[in-house]
């Protein structure tokens, strides 16, 4: 489904050029949940951004369900995202101004549903992590992990192919870690693909592959 | 980029956002849009009031609606009788006054003066012979005198003097015009027209804004017509007064149509008044116009700083729309609908204070200018168009801030990198 070929990505400061991803080859299949780990500035979340197409690789190539993503425009890029992509923030990423339910509601509502089914599936989202008693309160008014919950509906309200998560339980304790860890291994039984960043060997070994990163190249990519 | 989709997800963002915003910037907000609303129209209302107020006091307190006067030719209009006979039969007329005029001169120390080469306290002047009651209930002229009384029906050898005749009250003396010194209620003067002499009593003081009249001498019709040596009953202006409604333009014609135009020179208010008042006008609107064009571009500024501000304090979430696949387009719209409904709130609430506070109170109370009382002039079509104005400007103005963040890389925004 996903395949990656020769990925380099190259951050320039002024004078100073810095090459973050040195030629990555990788490649992802259906219902796959693959964890990357690595250490700190080692690439992860940099190959995740090109892949789940939030940035540009400076060159490589990537495919996505046989599509050339590399080449896409900004305009398909993002009717990709939101059709076949969901995502999960470190930081939630969740919109201040609007309830639980409006945050996973909004992607659905662009998609073309009509505001009531946008906001029913969303509900239905919602009560699939658990908060169905918190649909209309604001980010503000949830705590660390129900907010994370409410960031893993938005991703996976509208049935994506693939979930990409960026470090989704660095900033929660160890319970709503676990409940979270949780929802993606159930979903990942139901034929999730997910591809995670993370730096926590145990919930890394839930995944069924790990691919480690070091200085910007894969140096193992293992199944567990 | 207007497509349905992105639109119904930006109000359903603006909404929201709307909603959610603090109480206090809205409020800063719409208030800096209703002072740029209320610039935009009262500084060129009250310019152009001016001038109006110049207008309606023309034609309330001098020539009416429409003014019958001599024609260059005559000193008189011929057959008057006939002439106000006619125009009384017309339907659209509901009053008229009828006025005697003549030049004439006006001396003050007369009795105290003790040579010939002393310089005497005199000044010419446009004498006009009215029927005080007449004059009155046309122009309201009693109400006009600010010192001393008016005249009564029979009054005889008394006089009203223009405020621009008597030096309390002049700009000063200007090129051919010295105003009387030392004249109060109950002074004697001396009044000469056409040679013949009559001493004369002020009975009392005219102030008005209408040059033509301050500079006049008032006196019963009855008493001018024997100084002027009148027999007849042709007299050298007709104002009249036509029911609320009626088009002066229309009744000049009629006047004319029906012959009245070999009698008598007709001319409607607007007419009437001397071409440059229709000159400062136009400069007035246009100043007015300047004015509140630096106002608009004011506004603009505001709108683009708030919600560039807005904009760029929220760049990261605008990253995180961007990246689960918000259009661009549906986040500017969202931008474009938050600054509507600030130019339309402003707006709104600047239409209520105009219709339902400024324009009647001016109107009620006009501003006291040295030439003019001035009325605020808001037409309705004016001001849709300055809201037209207004709408754009704003909208531009959160266009513009919001398009310039959400072309930002999506990535760079969503981590806060520049």
């Amino acid at each position: 489904m996903i395949d990656v070929k020769n990925l380099v990505r190259t951050f320039k400061d002024g004078p100073i050029e810095t090459r973050v991803l040195k030629g990555i080859n990788f490649t992802a299949t259906d219902g796959e949940f693959i964890a990357i780990m690595g250490r700190s500035g080692a690439g992860k979340s940099t190959l995740l951004y090109q892949i789940s197409l939030l940035d540009e690789p400076t060159s490589g190539e990537i495919r996505i369900s046989g599509k050339e993503a590399h080449l896409m425009s900004e305009h398909e890029k993002m009717l990709f995202r939101l059709s076949k992509f969901g995502y999960v923030f470190q930081d939630y990423a969740l919109l201040p101004e609007l309830t639980a339910l409006e945050n996973v509601t909004l992607p659905l509502f662009m998609q073309g549903s009509s505001l009531e089914e946008a906001e029913a599936k969303a509900s239905a989202a919602l009560q699939r992590v658990g908060l169905g008693t918190r649909l209309g309160n604001l980010p503000s008014q949830l705590s660390g992990g129900e907010q994370q919950r409410v960031s893993v509906s938005r991703a996976i309200a509208h049935k994506p192919s693939i979930l990409f998560a960026d470090e989704p339980t660095a900033n929660l304790d160890r319970e709503s870690s676990d409940r979270v860890i949780d929802i993606f291994k159930e979903l990942h039984r139901n034929g999730q693909t997910i591809i995670m960043v993370t730096h926590e060997d145990e919930y890394a070994r839930i995944a069924g592959r790990i691919v480690k990163l070091d200085d910007g190249r894969i140096i193992s990519d293992s199944r567990v | 980029m207007f497509s349905i989709i992105n639109i119904r997800v930006g109000f359903y963002l603006a909404l929201r956002q709307i909603r959610r915003a603090s109480l206090w910037t809205t409020g800063l907000i719409v208030f800096v849009m209703l002072l740029t609303f209320l610039n935009l129209v009262v500084v060129t209302g009250i310019l152009v009031g001016l001038i109006e107020g110049i207008n309606n006091s023309y034609r309330t307190e001098y020539t009416g609606d429409v003014i019958l006067s001599a024609l260059t030719t005559k000193n008189y209009i011929e057959d008057t009788p006939s002439v106000i006979a006619f125009v009384k039969s017309l339907p659209q007329v509901t009053m008229l006054t009828e006025r005697y005029q003549t030049g004439g001169t006006i001396e003050a120390n007369y009795l105290t003066r003790t040579s010939d080469t002393e310089k005497p306290n005199a000044t010419s002047a446009q004498v006009i012979g009215i029927d005080p009651v007449a004059e009155d209930a046309f122009t309201g002229l009693a109400s006009h005198v600010i010192e001393g009384h008016y005249l009564a029906e029979g009054d005889y050898d008394q006089i009203l003097v223009g405020n621009y005749l008597l030096a309390q009250y002049a700009f000063g003396e200007l090129p051919g015009l010295t105003p009387l010194k030392n004249v109060v209620p109950g002074t004697k003067v001396r009044l000469t027209i056409n040679g013949a002499v009559r001493e004369v009593v002020v009975k009392g003081f005219v102030k008005t804004k209408i040059d033509a009249l301050a500079m006049s001498i008032f006196m019963p019709a009855s008493e001018l017509r024997t100084l002027m040596g009148r027999t007849d009953q042709n007299v050298m202006q007709i104002a009249i007064r036509l029911q609320p409604g009626s088009d002066p333009i229309a009744f000049k014609n009629l006047l004319l149509t029906s012959g009245i135009g070999e009698k008598a020179k007709v001319q409607t208010f607007a007419d009437s008044i001397p071409n440059g008042v229709a000159d400062i006008k136009k400069t007035f609107a246009m100043l007015g116009n300047g004015f509140s064009s630096i106002g608009l571009v004011v506004a603009a500024i505001t709108i683009f700083i708030v919600i560039f501000i807005n904009a760029i304090t929220r760049r990261k979430f605008i990253g995180i729309l961007k990246g689960i696949g918000i259009s661009g387009e549906a986040i500017e719209i969202s931008y474009i609908f938050q600054s509507l409904l600030y130019a339309a709130l402003g707006s709104g609430i600047g239409l209520l204070v105009l219709y339902g506070f400024l324009v009647p109170t001016v109107a009620a109370h006009p501003i006291d200018f040295p030439f003019s009382d001035g009325i605020l002039v808001a037409p309705i079509d004016g001001t849709a168009v300055r809201i037209l104005l207004l709408v754009l400007t704003t909208v531009l103005a959160g266009y513009l801030p919001s398009r310039m963040i959400v072309r930002k890389n999506t990535l760079d925004s969503i981590l806060g990198r520049n």
